[in-house]
């Protein structure tokens, strides 16, 4: 095999299981520039990744079958937007801790979609998912075509939400809110912004994307849907945020640079190349904690009151 | 609700009473101010000064009491509400985003801004610079704050305010982050701006009260107890009006006759945290029963200085000593038990530790000597009782020992650490900015405490920012600029210009001996 087409075999695989780790960490990103510090992604992937699979299992032989995989996105984004609210309530009204009520996101998530899997569908079965929808004339480009211009619909729309997600942080009101409260909350209080709808804001969008990250993963990647489909790709969104400085652009190259790491590993296991296989699963973790042990905190630009509640009669 | 471009002519608050749990902050006050008026408003820390302006804001909501502005009876619901009708208020913590530029800071806060789906910054640039010709205020729209000098932030603040639309302007305590020149000018400034509008200022700095306000109004324990021409009175007479009692600052006047000279500092390097060489080739002596005052512009190497005695910096070159005692790159540990006792320049993270009771944070040095411990126990009951006996002595005021020392307003966590070290009988002792943001009857209290360590022959270094401060308490007067002493006088012949001068980095014309 040729060098180029090794190539080009990692990164058509790479690319698109980047999708699944870009709509999460930038979920991740709106929550926590908004100072909300959000380790149930996790969770909220797994629902959103059980309610795509479910309507699609269900409609496979009915005549509704053509709305099966909008109706399962629709669903995986409502409950995420659920699920982010959830979080608000503690975390935001009720001041939780915001590592802890985490972790409890994630098992409830984890745990409720594992538990409906088993008692509506038992065994692991396959759906159609969603269809390849090759770009004419681009996607016959060689080399680069199939890489890039032959994925399915939510994959465009995740790429394309970068440059969507930087203009809403960076040039909006609503950004320019998100912003504020994330990182000098007082401040904003004293200027009319209304701290508390603003973090609720900033985390059911984080629990749309998140979402729509788990429906991706079981209607776009896997094609079915099993316990552990989000295997960690939850936390690892969370890094990716703090690899990109809360920054969509670098949170687009994190998620690439882990995803080919991934796809890469695969490829070597499968030719057969003589390297241990323990080791080459570990490679894109491995990378993950390099790349952030080397990362220069830039607490400047960042949300300075990350993980933070806002308490208004607090003494300063 | 005052039209929107009506000028404010007066504003009047009229029996505002607000309560706390278990607090009266404010006691049926009322006050009026006029046209073109700057009032004063002065009293201790908790006198509830804040909480009236919070109302004013809308902030908090008042219990009894009502607003009028124009003779006319406003409510206030949100900060929104204030704003509309034109009042804006510069708060002491700074309200800006730092990792935003200017603009993006006053289109926060402008909803007229706020266009759907997109931030109109061209048009807040454009209200910034208008602003900023109109009142001489020149700030960069473009500029992080981050990026800012304290003094350029308080002006974005003014800004800010006043691109809001503010007519009608309360300052929360604007000195007490600024330098003694940023200062001046603010005063110049709000009397040229008192031609347009009126203006609140909160402050207990007397000789800054005189100087800019023609109103004085005193709060005590929630109720006014003065309200009149601010030409009437003296910085003496407003501080025996605010505390209730007379205060006199305490002056050391002996002098020269100090002891054998104790603890030098001699040609010492030292990095900053950005690797530049903040402390470069610092050179001086205390003698036994001195004080030292260190004058200068906050920034120029204090803290890197204090650092370094302490222990808590590392030295690159030169020494610190006393008799029998090499300080130089020592532990901590070894300097506190050489007999240095610190007064850390930010009580509240580096003075004690605030979640710790009264009683903890007053053995914190000693905690593990026989004195308070037992082999690996804890002796509380002597914990207990050199707490009482320092709350005592020290005039701690706190619920109990037990008390969070967190929890204590800032004059009370000063007096806690200045317990901690004078009981341990310092033979040097170096205090940074000790008075600084505190109220008149702490600040007493302060400088009665380092005078009688003075009498009784502690070397001295007090590192500050107060010129007033310096002169009074000082033997001899250093005046540190970028990190090297520039000069060295006995404090009889320092004057606040030649301080100043000297502050700013001018030797030429100094009067006084080189030493």
């Amino acid at each position: 095999m040729s060098i180029l087409t090794f190539v080009s075999n990692v990164l058509s695989i790479g690319i698109p299981f980047s999708v699944a780790l870009l709509l999460a960490a930038l979920g991740e990103m709106f929550n926590q520039r908004a100072g909300i510090f959000n380790l149930g992604c996790e969770g909220i992937m797994a629902m959103g990744a059980f309610l795509g699979f479910i309507p699609a299992y269900f409609l496979q032989n009915s005549p509704l079958a053509g709305y099966a995989n909008l109706l399962g996105v629709l669903a995986a984004g409502g409950a995420g937007i659920l699920l982010g609210l959830l979080f608000a309530l503690a975390t935001v009204t009720f001041k939780a801790p915001q590592g802890i009520a985490g972790i409890g996101l994630q098992m409830l998530g984890w745990g409720t979609a594992g538990t409906l899997f088993r008692h509506f569908v038992g065994g692991v079965t396959g759906i159609p998912g969603l269809p390849s929808l090759p770009i004419p004339g681009l996607s016959k480009i060689p080399v680069l075509g199939p890489m890039l211009f032959s994925m399915n619909a939510m994959a465009y729309l995740a790429f394309l939400f970068v440059p969507v997600s930087y203009y809403l942080l960076f040039k909006t009101p609503w950004g320019l809110k998100i912003r504020a409260v994330g990182t000098y909350p007082r401040a904003a209080d004293t200027m009319g912004i209304n701290v508390t709808k603003t973090r609720y804001q900033a985390l059911a969008m984080g629990g749309l994307l998140a979402g729509l990250a788990g429906a991706y993963l079981s209607l776009g990647q896997a094609k079915m849907f099993a316990d552990d489909i989000v295997a960690g790709r939850g936390f690892i969104a969370v890094a990716l945020v703090y690899f990109g400085r809360w920054h969509p652009a670098w949170i687009l190259g994190g998620s690439l640079l882990f995803s080919i790491a991934q796809s890469f590993q695969l490829a070597i296991q499968v030719m057969g190349i003589k390297f241990p296989y323990e080791f080459a699963v570990m490679l894109p973790y491995v990378l993950v904690i390099v790349v952030l042990a080397l990362t220069r905190s830039s607490a400047v630009r960042g949300p300075a009151e990350l993980g933070k509640a806002y308490d208004r009669e607090k003494r300063i | 609700m005052a039209g929107k471009l009506q000028k404010i002519r007066s504003l009047e608050v009229d029996g505002i009473t607000k309560r706390f749990p278990g607090v009266l902050a404010c006691d049926s006050i009322s006050l009026k101010v006029g046209e073109n008026e700057v009032l004063a408003l002065v009293g201790e820390n908790g006198a509830g000064k804040t909480t009236l302006m919070n109302i004013l804001m809308g902030l908090y909501q008042p219990d009894e009491g009502s607003i009028r502005i124009n003779g006319q009876e406003v409510r206030f619901k949100t900060p929104n509400d204030a704003y509309a009708a034109g009042i804006g208020m510069v708060h002491q913590h700074f309200m800006l985003v730092p990792n935003m530029t200017v603009a993006e800071n006053v289109a926060l806060g402008a909803p007229d801004f706020h266009r759907f789906m997109r931030l109109d910054l061209a048009g807040a640039r454009k209200r910034i610079q208008e602003i900023s010709e109109k009142f001489s205020l020149p700030v960069q729209p473009d500029a992080y704050i981050w990026q800012l000098s304290v003094g350029e932030q308080q002006r974005v603040e003014l800004v800010k305010t006043l691109c809001f639309g503010a007519r009608f302007l309360i300052l929360d305590e604007p000195t007490s982050a600024l330098t003694p020149q940023e200062t001046d000018e603010l005063i110049v400034l709000l009397k040229r701006m008192s031609a347009e509008m009126s203006i609140v200022f909160i402050s207990h700095k007397l000789a800054e009260v005189t100087a800019v306000s023609n109103k004085v109004a005193i709060l005590r324990h929630g109720r006014v107890v003065f309200s009149g021409s601010t030409s009437e009175q003296t910085p003496a007479s407003l501080a025996a009006l605010m505390t209730g009692h007379e205060v006199n600052l305490p002056v050391n006047n002996c002098c020269e006759e100090c002891g054998e000279e104790f603890f030098s500092v001699r040609n010492v390097r030292a990095k900053s945290d950005r690797g530049f060489y903040a402390l470069d080739g610092i050179d001086f002596s205390i003698h036994k029963g001195e004080i030292l005052g260190l004058a200068g512009v906050s920034g120029n190497g204090q803290r890197e200085l204090a650092e370094v005695i302490a222990g808590l910096r590392s030295v690159e070159s030169g020494s610190i000593g006393m008799p029998g005692f090499e300080l130089t790159n020592k532990s901590p540990r070894e300097i506190i038990n050489s007999g240095l006792g610190y007064i850390p320049e930010d009580r509240n993270t580096e003075g004690i530790v605030p979640s710790f009771s009264i009683k903890e944070n007053l053995v914190l040095k000693d905690f593990a000597s026989d004195e308070f411990s037992a082999g690996p126990f804890l002796n509380l009951k002597k914990q207990e009782a050199n707490a009482e006996k320092l709350k005592e002595s020290f005039d701690i005021r706190c619920p109990s020992v037990a008390t969070a020392a967190g929890s204590l307003s800032g004059g009370n966590i000063q007096k806690v650490i200045l317990a901690r070290e004078l009981a341990r009988n310092p033979k040097v002792l170096v205090a940074v900015y000790p008075t600084r943001g505190l109220d008149m009857g702490a600040e007493e209290f302060i400088h009665k405490s380092l005078l009688e360590m003075r009498a009784r022959g502690t070397a001295i270094l007090l590192i500050s920012e107060e010129l007033d401060e310096i002169m009074n308490l000082a033997d001899r007067v250093a005046v540190i600029y970028k990190g090297k002493i520039l000069k060295i006088l006995p404090s009889h012949q320092a004057t606040r210009r030649s301080l100043g001068l000297l502050m700013a980095g001018i030797t030429e014309n100094a009067p006084g001996a080189e030493r």
